[in-house]
């Protein structure tokens, strides 16, 4: 588990969302494991596909909240796994399933490709410009980071449109097409612009801030969809304005 | 028809991507197995830190000279793909400064370009920095994100044919007169067991190699030596910081997104599996790490993990930081007798290409392949590819 130097902890029951090809629908099954006050629920999970059951299958990478794999919903919310400690879950059994609003492969893994399927438009900005660190004087070089987004896919599952209308562009794509308006690095955004500008597109949210909730990295999904709708409220403005001129 | 020869890669780490993509490129059959999500091993749980080699330079200079050019390479080859911020070595004590000329001594004769800052420039390029800095050193040190990078060789390798099986466990080798002709494995997903006949069959599997080697009856010369690493939030550097001095504990903090991650600790073990995570060896990353960057010592704890370093070596290490971070390759004929098994162990998520590259030379000797290594040259599939282009696998209705 976590930590060998901890005081034995509790036991917890955790019951898990199973699904199999073919097997129609998902069957819970249920498992005890030992607890210490840092045990994550990733750690508890490979626990158990370590010691109990071999054939448990999830996604897990990076274990500190930076690929993005491991996402998962436990008791109904949107959480990534390695760093959720299962004392933050409650005292009783954990409920643990797959995300929503994307096709389950099998147990707690579901399909990514319709998600990145829906960056790719965007451009799908991985790397962008450093912010400046605080305390400085004089701005030093500018350098190339990556991207907060983990591409993990929380927000889809939390969003109540997505969840009922699949043509939705989502909250990831749409966070990631402000990204690239917002740091169009000598790119035209016009593109990119023209596809959000959809009754599917940043027009569709209606603005449950879900997404950001359960965003684990920061990027506020809902605030970039309000940023796109300023910016092509802002354009048309220009546009119409411009036009007026022009006639006179 | 040589052309057609199959290569079962065993595990779906950074070793297996790169020897995958690279066998897939020179023309042969590849299937790969792996029992979890892929880079869920080790791969997936490393610093972030692309080794412009600094850290090895004074005292593994063969691992030194490996990362300089690897480095150099994947810049190349998977463009996008790093923070190209550069890192500094940091002389924070006397004791530190001491290292300096044989840390540049080093640099240059492996070829790593080094530019010694005065501890004001220091201070002015990484105000987070302990004020107490002597000098620093810059070096060609970037931030990585693990799985990313890796997926692109997957994506590339399965362009070029290969066939990626996750959720499939190895349950063992098919072995008839000393000659491994075939691979045992479980779907996990469909509890499913089948048989892979193969041409020759890689042991990639990290920190597991030694139990595929088992398997066959042969020996891997490793040791697992896990190490701890911990993530903060908040990004309290734009570069790579690392202490000048020999490598030890808490010495290097890699900036990653919204994080900074402080590692490492350094240990050896038996088992690879769920690597704990001492509750002492998180205080001291915060202990050493504020040592570097005072802010660290209050920063909001984001995660503490550990990942198994699987090293080349034998004999009784006792920290793992004795043994060298280069990598071998183990024609299992050639030491123990058995024919139709190569194991690549050893080396870094830096030098994965280069391990691959090994690795393919050996299996085409082997097989009698005339095939040279393109990878070098080869732009890798962005990352998404990897989901974008997968194929169906099984059928729910």
């Amino acid at each position: 588990m976590t930590t060998t130097e901890q005081a034995p902890g509790q036991t917890r029951r955790i019951r898990i969302s199973r699904r199999r090809p073919g097997a129609g629908r998902a069957r819970v099954d249920e498992f005890d494991v030992a607890a210490g006050p840092d045990t994550t629920l990733l750690d508890a999970l490979r626990e158990i596909r370590s010691h109990q059951d071999r054939s448990l299958t999830l996604r897990y990478s990076c274990c500190h909240a930076s690929c993005g794999t491991c996402g998962m919903r436990a008791n109904g919310r949107e959480v990534l796994a390695c760093v959720t400690p299962l004392a933050s879950l409650g005292s009783g059994p954990i409920a643990v399933e797959p995300l929503a609003n994307a096709r389950v492969e099998h147990d707690l893994v579901v399909d990514m490709r319709d998600l990145y399927e829906s960056l790719e438009p965007t451009g799908r900005p991985l790397i962008r410009q450093d912010e400046e660190l605080g305390g400085q004087e004089e701005p030093g070089p500018t350098f190339a980071r990556y991207e907060d987004c983990l591409e993990c896919g929380l927000c889809v599952s939390a969003c109540p449109i997505a969840g009922s209308d699949s043509a939705y562009l989502g909250p990831a794509a749409l966070a990631a097409a402000w990204r690239s308006v917002q740091e169009p690095r000598g790119a035209d955004p016009s593109d990119v612009l023209a596809w959000v500008d959809d009754e599917q597109g940043c027009w569709r949210c209606h603005a449950s801030f879900e997404c950001t909730e359960v965003c684990p990295s920061g990027v506020d999904p809902a605030g970039a969809v309000m940023a796109l709708r300023r910016e092509l409220t802002r354009r048309k403005i220009d546009q119409i304005t411009r036009r007026g001129r022009q006639r006179r | 028809m040589a052309a057609l020869a199959h290569v079962v890669v065993i595990g779906g780490g950074a070793t297996g991507a790169g020897v995958a993509h690279d066998l897939a490129l020179r023309g042969l059959r590849v299937t790969l197995l792996e029992r979890g999500e892929l880079t869920s091993g080790t791969t997936g749980r490393h610093h972030g830190l692309l080794h412009s080699g600094g850290r090895y330079a004074v005292g593994d200079r063969e691992a030194g000279i490996e990362c300089i050019r690897e480095n150099q390479i994947l810049r190349r080859i998977a463009p996008g793909s790093f923070e190209e911020n550069g890192g500094l070595f940091v002389a924070l004590t006397d004791e530190d400064m001491d290292h300096l000329n044989p840390f540049l001594d080093a640099c240059e004769a492996c070829g790593i370009p080094a530019t010694v800052h005065k501890a004001e420039t220091a201070r002015q390029l990484e105000p987070g920095l302990n004020p107490e800095v002597k000098v620093a050193v810059e070096v060609p040190d970037a931030t990585v994100d693990p799985m990313r990078l890796v997926l692109r060789f997957f994506a590339t390798a399965r362009r070029n044919g290969a066939d990626l099986r996750t959720f499939t466990e190895v349950t063992g080798l098919a072995c008839t007169a000393r000659t491994v002709s075939g691979v045992l494995a479980r779907d996990l997903v469909t509890e499913r067991d089948y048989e892979i006949a193969a041409d020759l069959v890689v042991n990639a599997a990290g920190p597991w190699s030694g139990q595929i080697g088992q398997m066959a009856g042969v020996t891997v010369p490793m040791q697992l030596s896990p190490g701890v690493l911990l993530a903060v939030r908040g990004r309290f550097c734009a570069r790579v910081l690392n202490r000048l001095h020999s490598s030890a504990d808490g010495d290097i903090i890699v900036p990653q997104r919204g994080l900074s991650v402080v590692g490492t600790t350094s240990w050896v073990v038996d088992e690879p599996d769920v690597p704990p995570v001492p509750a002492g060896h998180v205080a001291r990353m915060y202990a050493e790490g504020s040592k570097l960057v005072p802010a660290i010592a209050a920063a909001e704890r984001r995660a503490a993990w550990s990942a198994v370093r699987p090293l080349v070596g034998g004999g009784a290490a006792s920290t793992g930081r004795e043994l060298s971070r280069t990598f071998q390759c183990f024609d299992h004929k050639q030491t123990e007798g058995v024919e139709g098994l190569v194991t690549i162990v050893g080396g870094k998520a830096t030098t994965l290409r280069a391990m691959a590259e090994t690795a393919a030379d050996v299996v085409c000797a082997k097989l009698g392949i005339d095939a040279a290594c393109q990878t070098a040259q080869t732009v890798l599939a962005p990352h998404g590819a990897y989901y974008t282009e997968r194929g169906e696998r099984y059928d729910h209705d």
